[in-house]
């Protein structure tokens, strides 16, 4: 027979990075059990990656700054395809949720007067990233994970255990979400899933699920996330009945390190081109002034003097057009490389040694000196790097109720990079961060109070989880399947070349029916070894989430036929105002098959829009929306 | 690309042995590179811990060649052209499989040492430091608790018997973190690093702060300013008429007695002292239950009379006094 572990919660949240602990510590401060599950270690999520800062309107340095300026800058890095509401929401309550971490014990840099320093970052107005250095993430993962340690004492105190109302499952993976359906309603009843150390089963009974499971990455070769990056959240929903919106949205990070190898992928942050750093292709030029769209004409340079005056003086010369929205330097780079002008690994020069002394450089991005000095030998403050578009975050994601994270399953919530909507069609670096912390609360305070609803818990279904186990067993019961790592390597094949940075209808067809082939591949796909820590296992059992969530990418890819953000159609360059009124939404159908359906997004509210200039607007908008 | 020879330790708990793999090396590579490739195309069951590929996380602690490193940060250029590369699992804690460690004891560590206490009467977004202040305390948040530290201290490395009473490096470098945050509202977090953390179980080796991949000077940045404070407010008098009108409650919470007498285990060799005061407890044994979970407390039912031993009933008098570990303090 099985041996299941079983465990009581009254929220489970999946997922151990920023959004995932601050809804956790949300629900346990309404007094909720709660349990943590992550497939890595503690305090080892991916948000530890996150380099740059954390984007809060508190106008620390620039006293112009406030919520509504924010709220701006993220609608137009979006396209405004934003879900509106969301958007507001960050904007307004991000300042809150990092003074909070100060209270936990975070030590941000200061400005002058002892106040959170703030930084520089691409797409945002005024210097509005909280940073620490360059490694902005850790301490936000560091700050929550205390926290949580912190929690536990208390809990220890009065209840005699450090876990007893708040544990950490670590190195645990979910595979499945059971439903009650009696009634006809389907509702949360928990979680099933396996120890990675031991390969034994574990079922978490709970009626509330939050999902912060973060991205998709991985399903690109080239890419900065690392191997938890498997779509499982968005997988795990779409199975459960939610939906995904903006799948077709992927962010490339225009500056990866594509040389040397043992460094390729890895982020070159934003806050080099911030402080400085300029790009050049293999002709030595700075290439950057050609590519300034129209519609950020007036906020960019035009010559490369005035770009440099403005580093002191930002008050009376425009930005430095390194500075513009990603979406826009990683075209740029693309273009430059596919006109023959980029270096042999296929990138273009980013320069930062030429420009700043090195001991400043030192001073301010001491960590990424470190990094590249010891992986790959490069000095990053004697000579330029090597840099190129890299897989890096995924808009897309499933669709909530901005104000309760719900996911539109009761008792499923989303919070963090597998949600979907705050971005629309491209987000601003720092934002996540903050989408983080102000969603992750919303998320725990929400689920918390969804629990208290319940005149009854919901039951788990016996046949769900004999049907969870059998399929976690098989691919180890195959003989002779298929070797998880060509079935991974051959999916990243399809999406880099098919489904990568700039899009065409041809590829795009042929990527779904090389997805459709690999369907089947996966489906005998076989793991050898035993259930004891057994990454080819893990990996045979990871693949069908990355399958999905590349069709829906692909599909939706397909389908929206203009360029936007982090969706670009070399068949359909151009934005177009009408395609700015659907989101596209994928669903599983009985089947299991993706489905389609193009669904009208809401529309902002007259005091929102009146933010704007009616002159900005014609940009995005239709006459007719206009009027 | 060349071939490479690696040896990797391959087991679990109840034992194991290294393999011998022959490996292709791209240039540019680093040896986690090279157990991904074992991976994809020799050994796909290997286990191994790791994230970033980044040097960011701490999840790829391994030993190379005998030395603790991270794997994602070891560049294969650092080695000759015809070395055998060996890997293998952090020495310090248990193996669970291949190159995976139960690394569980640093988080109960965490766990057992005060957080960080908020000041009472400062507003969330009211708190002032200066940079100057928070770039001590921020130096050892650079920590990305790969625990490398741990698994090279010699306290702990392959003495098991220590870890209960020390926490380590990593832990001494939060107590430090704590004690030199401006906004900290305990004020006791030397004492507690020396009470019940086993801080004086160091002897200052620093072997920590040369494996430390952060480049956090573990040992002269916090083990020397917490040690020598810890001193100076113990011998001065005012401090310790200080301590004295401090409520109880004020001190550390968590204070069981230190190792005040000996750093470290004392052995005495064998016919030198009546007793081994080093040696390990005998860990009380609980006594034999019943079905019902009750003890037999009816002769009738029960092998011996009245209620089980505490001492464990498998122990016979007299006691063979070389085998116990009190030392009676008037001989
Ligand atoms: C290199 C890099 C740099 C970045 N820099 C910035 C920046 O400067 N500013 C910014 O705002 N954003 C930045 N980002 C983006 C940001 O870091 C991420 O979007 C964010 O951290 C995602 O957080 P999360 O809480 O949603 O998920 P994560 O932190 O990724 O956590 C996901 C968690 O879910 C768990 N999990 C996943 N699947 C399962 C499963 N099936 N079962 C159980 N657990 C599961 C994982 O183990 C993990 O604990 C950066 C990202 C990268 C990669
Ligand atoms: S200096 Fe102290 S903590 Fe560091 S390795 Fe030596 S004994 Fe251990
Ligand atoms: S102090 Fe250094 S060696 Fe120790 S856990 Fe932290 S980063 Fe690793
Ligand atoms: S994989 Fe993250 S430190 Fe090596």
């Amino acid at each position: 027979m099985i041996n299941i572990e079983k465990h009581w919660y009254d929220v489970v949240v999946i997922g151990a990075g920023g959004a995932g602990l601050r809804a956790a510590i949300e629900a346990r401060l309404a007094g909720k059990k709660v349990a943590i599950i992550s497939k890595s270690l503690f305090g080892k999520a991916h948000t530890v990656m996150a380099e740059g800062g954390a984007a809060a309107a508190m106008g620390n340095v620039n006293p112009n700054d406030n919520w509504m300026v924010h709220f701006r800058d993220t609608m137009r890095g979006g396209k405004f395809l934003n879900n509106y509401r969301m958007a507001e929401l960050h904007a307004k309550e991000a300042p809150e949720r990092i003074w909070e971490l100060e209270t936990y014990g975070a030590l941000f840099d200061r400005t002058k007067d002892g106040k959170i320093s703030q930084r520089n970052f691409g797409g945002h107005e005024y210097p509005r990233l909280a940073h620490v250095g360059d490694r902005t993430g850790l301490e936000l993962i560091r700050t929550l994970q205390q926290k949580i340690v912190s929690l536990q004492q208390e809990d220890k105190a009065q209840h005699g255990a450090y876990d007893a109302r708040l544990r950490v499952f670590a190195e645990c993976t979910i595979t499945e979400l059971l439903l009650d359906e009696t009634g006809g309603q389907k509702r949360i009843a928990g979680a099933f899933g396996y120890h990675r150390e031991s390969g034994e089963f574990v079922l978490f009974e709970a009626p509330a699920v939050v999902l912060a499971t973060g991205g998709v990455g991985r399903s690109y070769k080239v890419t900065s996330n690392s191997w938890e990056y498997t779509g499982d959240g968005h997988a795990l929903a779409l199975r459960a009945g939610a939906k995904l919106i903006n799948m077709e949205f992927l962010q490339f990070h225009p500056t990866g390190m594509v040389w040397p190898p043992s460094v390729r992928g890895i982020l070159v942050t934003e806050s080099v081109r911030g402080d400085g750093g300029i790009l050049k292709n293999s002709e030595g030029k700075r290439f950057m002034f050609e590519y300034v769209p129209d519609v950020f004409r007036k906020q960019y340079a035009e010559t490369p003097e005035e770009a440099d005056r403005w580093y002191t003086d930002p008050d009376n010369n425009r930005r430095p057009p390194e500075l513009l929205p990603r979406d826009e330097v990683a075209r740029a780079i693309n273009s430059e490389v596919k006109a023959g002008r980029g270096t042999k690994a296929g990138g273009v020069y980013l320069d930062i040694a030429s420009r700043r002394p090195a001991a400043e450089i030192l001073k301010k991005l001491p960590s990424m000196y470190h990094q590249f000095k010891e992986l790959a030998d490069v000095d990053i403050t004697a000579q330029p790097m090597e840099v190129g578009p890299t897989c890096h975050y995924v808009m897309g994601g499933v669709e909530v109720d901005p104000d309760t994270a719900s996911a539109g399953v009761l008792g499923l919530y989303a919070a963090g990079e597998v949600s979907g909507g705050m971005h629309g069609s491209n987000r601003l670096g720092g934002n996540s961060l903050s989408d983080l912390l102000v969603f992750g609360k919303r998320a725990g305070e929400y689920a918390a109070s969804y629990t208290d609803t319940l005149a009854k818990r919901p039951k788990v279904n016996d046949k769900q989880v004999a049907v969870a186990v059998e399929e976690a067993l098989t691919p180890l019961a195959r003989d002779g399947g298929e070797n998880p790592y060509t079935l991974q390597s051959d999916l990243q094949d399809v999406m880099g070349d098919l489904v990568g940075i700039i899009r065409r209808k041809g590829e795009l067809q042929e990527s779904l029916s090389r997805l459709s082939e690999l369907r089947e591949r996966i489906r005998k796909v076989g793991a050898t070894g035993g259930r004891r820590y057994n990454p080819g296992w893990h990996l045979a059992l990871d693949l069908r989430n990355m399958l999905v969530v590349s069709e829906c990418t692909a599909k939706a890819a397909l389908e929206r036929e203009e360029s936007r953000g982090g969706h670009t159609r070399e068949d359909f360059p151009k934005m177009d105002s009408k395609w700015r009124q659907v989101n596209l939404v994928c669903a599983l159908t009985p089947t299991g098959e993706v489905d389609l359906t193009h669904q009208p997004i809401p529309t902002m509210t007259p005091d929102l829009l009146a933010l704007f200039d009616k002159s900005e607007l014609a940009k995005y908008m239709t006459d007719k929306e206009l009027s | 690309m060349t071939v490479r020879q690696f040896k990797v330790w391959r087991g679990d708990a109840a034992g194991g042995q290294l393999n011998d793999y022959k490996v292709e090396v791209n240039e540019g590579e680093v040896v986690l590179d090279v157990i991904h490739r074992l991976q994809a195309t020799q050994e796909p069951d290997l286990a191994c811990r790791w994230n970033c590929k980044a040097g960011k996380c701490g999840s790829c602690s391994m030993e190379i060649n005998g030395m603790p490193r991270l794997g994602c940060m070891t560049r294969m250029s650092t080695f000759e052209e015809d070395e055998t590369i060996t890997v293998t699992p952090l020495r310090t804690f248990p193996v669970i499989r291949d190159l995976v460690t139960d690394v569980s004891f640093n988080y109960q560590k965490a766990q057992e040492m005060p957080a960080f206490a908020p000041p009472a009467d400062v507003a969330p977004g009211e708190y002032r430091m200066q940079q100057i202040d928070v770039e001590r305390s921020q130096e050892f948040r650079k920590c990305i608790e790969c625990f490398l530290c741990q698994n090279t201290c010699h306290v702990v490395r392959d003495h098991d018997e220590n870890k209960p009473a020390f926490s380590g490096p990593r832990l001494f470098i939060r107590a430090a973190e704590l004690d030199m945050h401006p906004l900290d509202a305990r004020h006791d977090r030397k004492e507690i690093a020396q009470q019940s953390q086993g801080l004086g179980y160091c002897n200052i080796t620093k072997c920590c702060t040369e494996v430390c991949p952060e480049h956090i000077k573990i040992t002269d940045n916090a083990i020397i300013p917490m040690k020598e404070r810890v001193v100076d407010r113990r011998y001065d008098p005012l401090v310790v008429f200080g301590r004295k009108i401090l409520r109880r409650d004020q001190l550390a919470a968590t204070a069981p007695a230190g190792p005040t007498v000996h750093a470290g285990p004392v052995t005495v060799a064998d016919g030198q002292a009546p007793v081994d005061f080093g040696r390990e407890l005998t860990p009380p044994q609980p006594a034999e239950v019943n079905p019902s979970g009750h003890v037999n407390l009816n002769e009738m039912l029960s092998d011996r009379a009245a209620a089980a031993s505490p001492f464990g009933d498998d122990i016979t008098f007299p006691v063979n006094p070389n085998s116990l570990n009190y030392y009676h303090p008037e001989r």
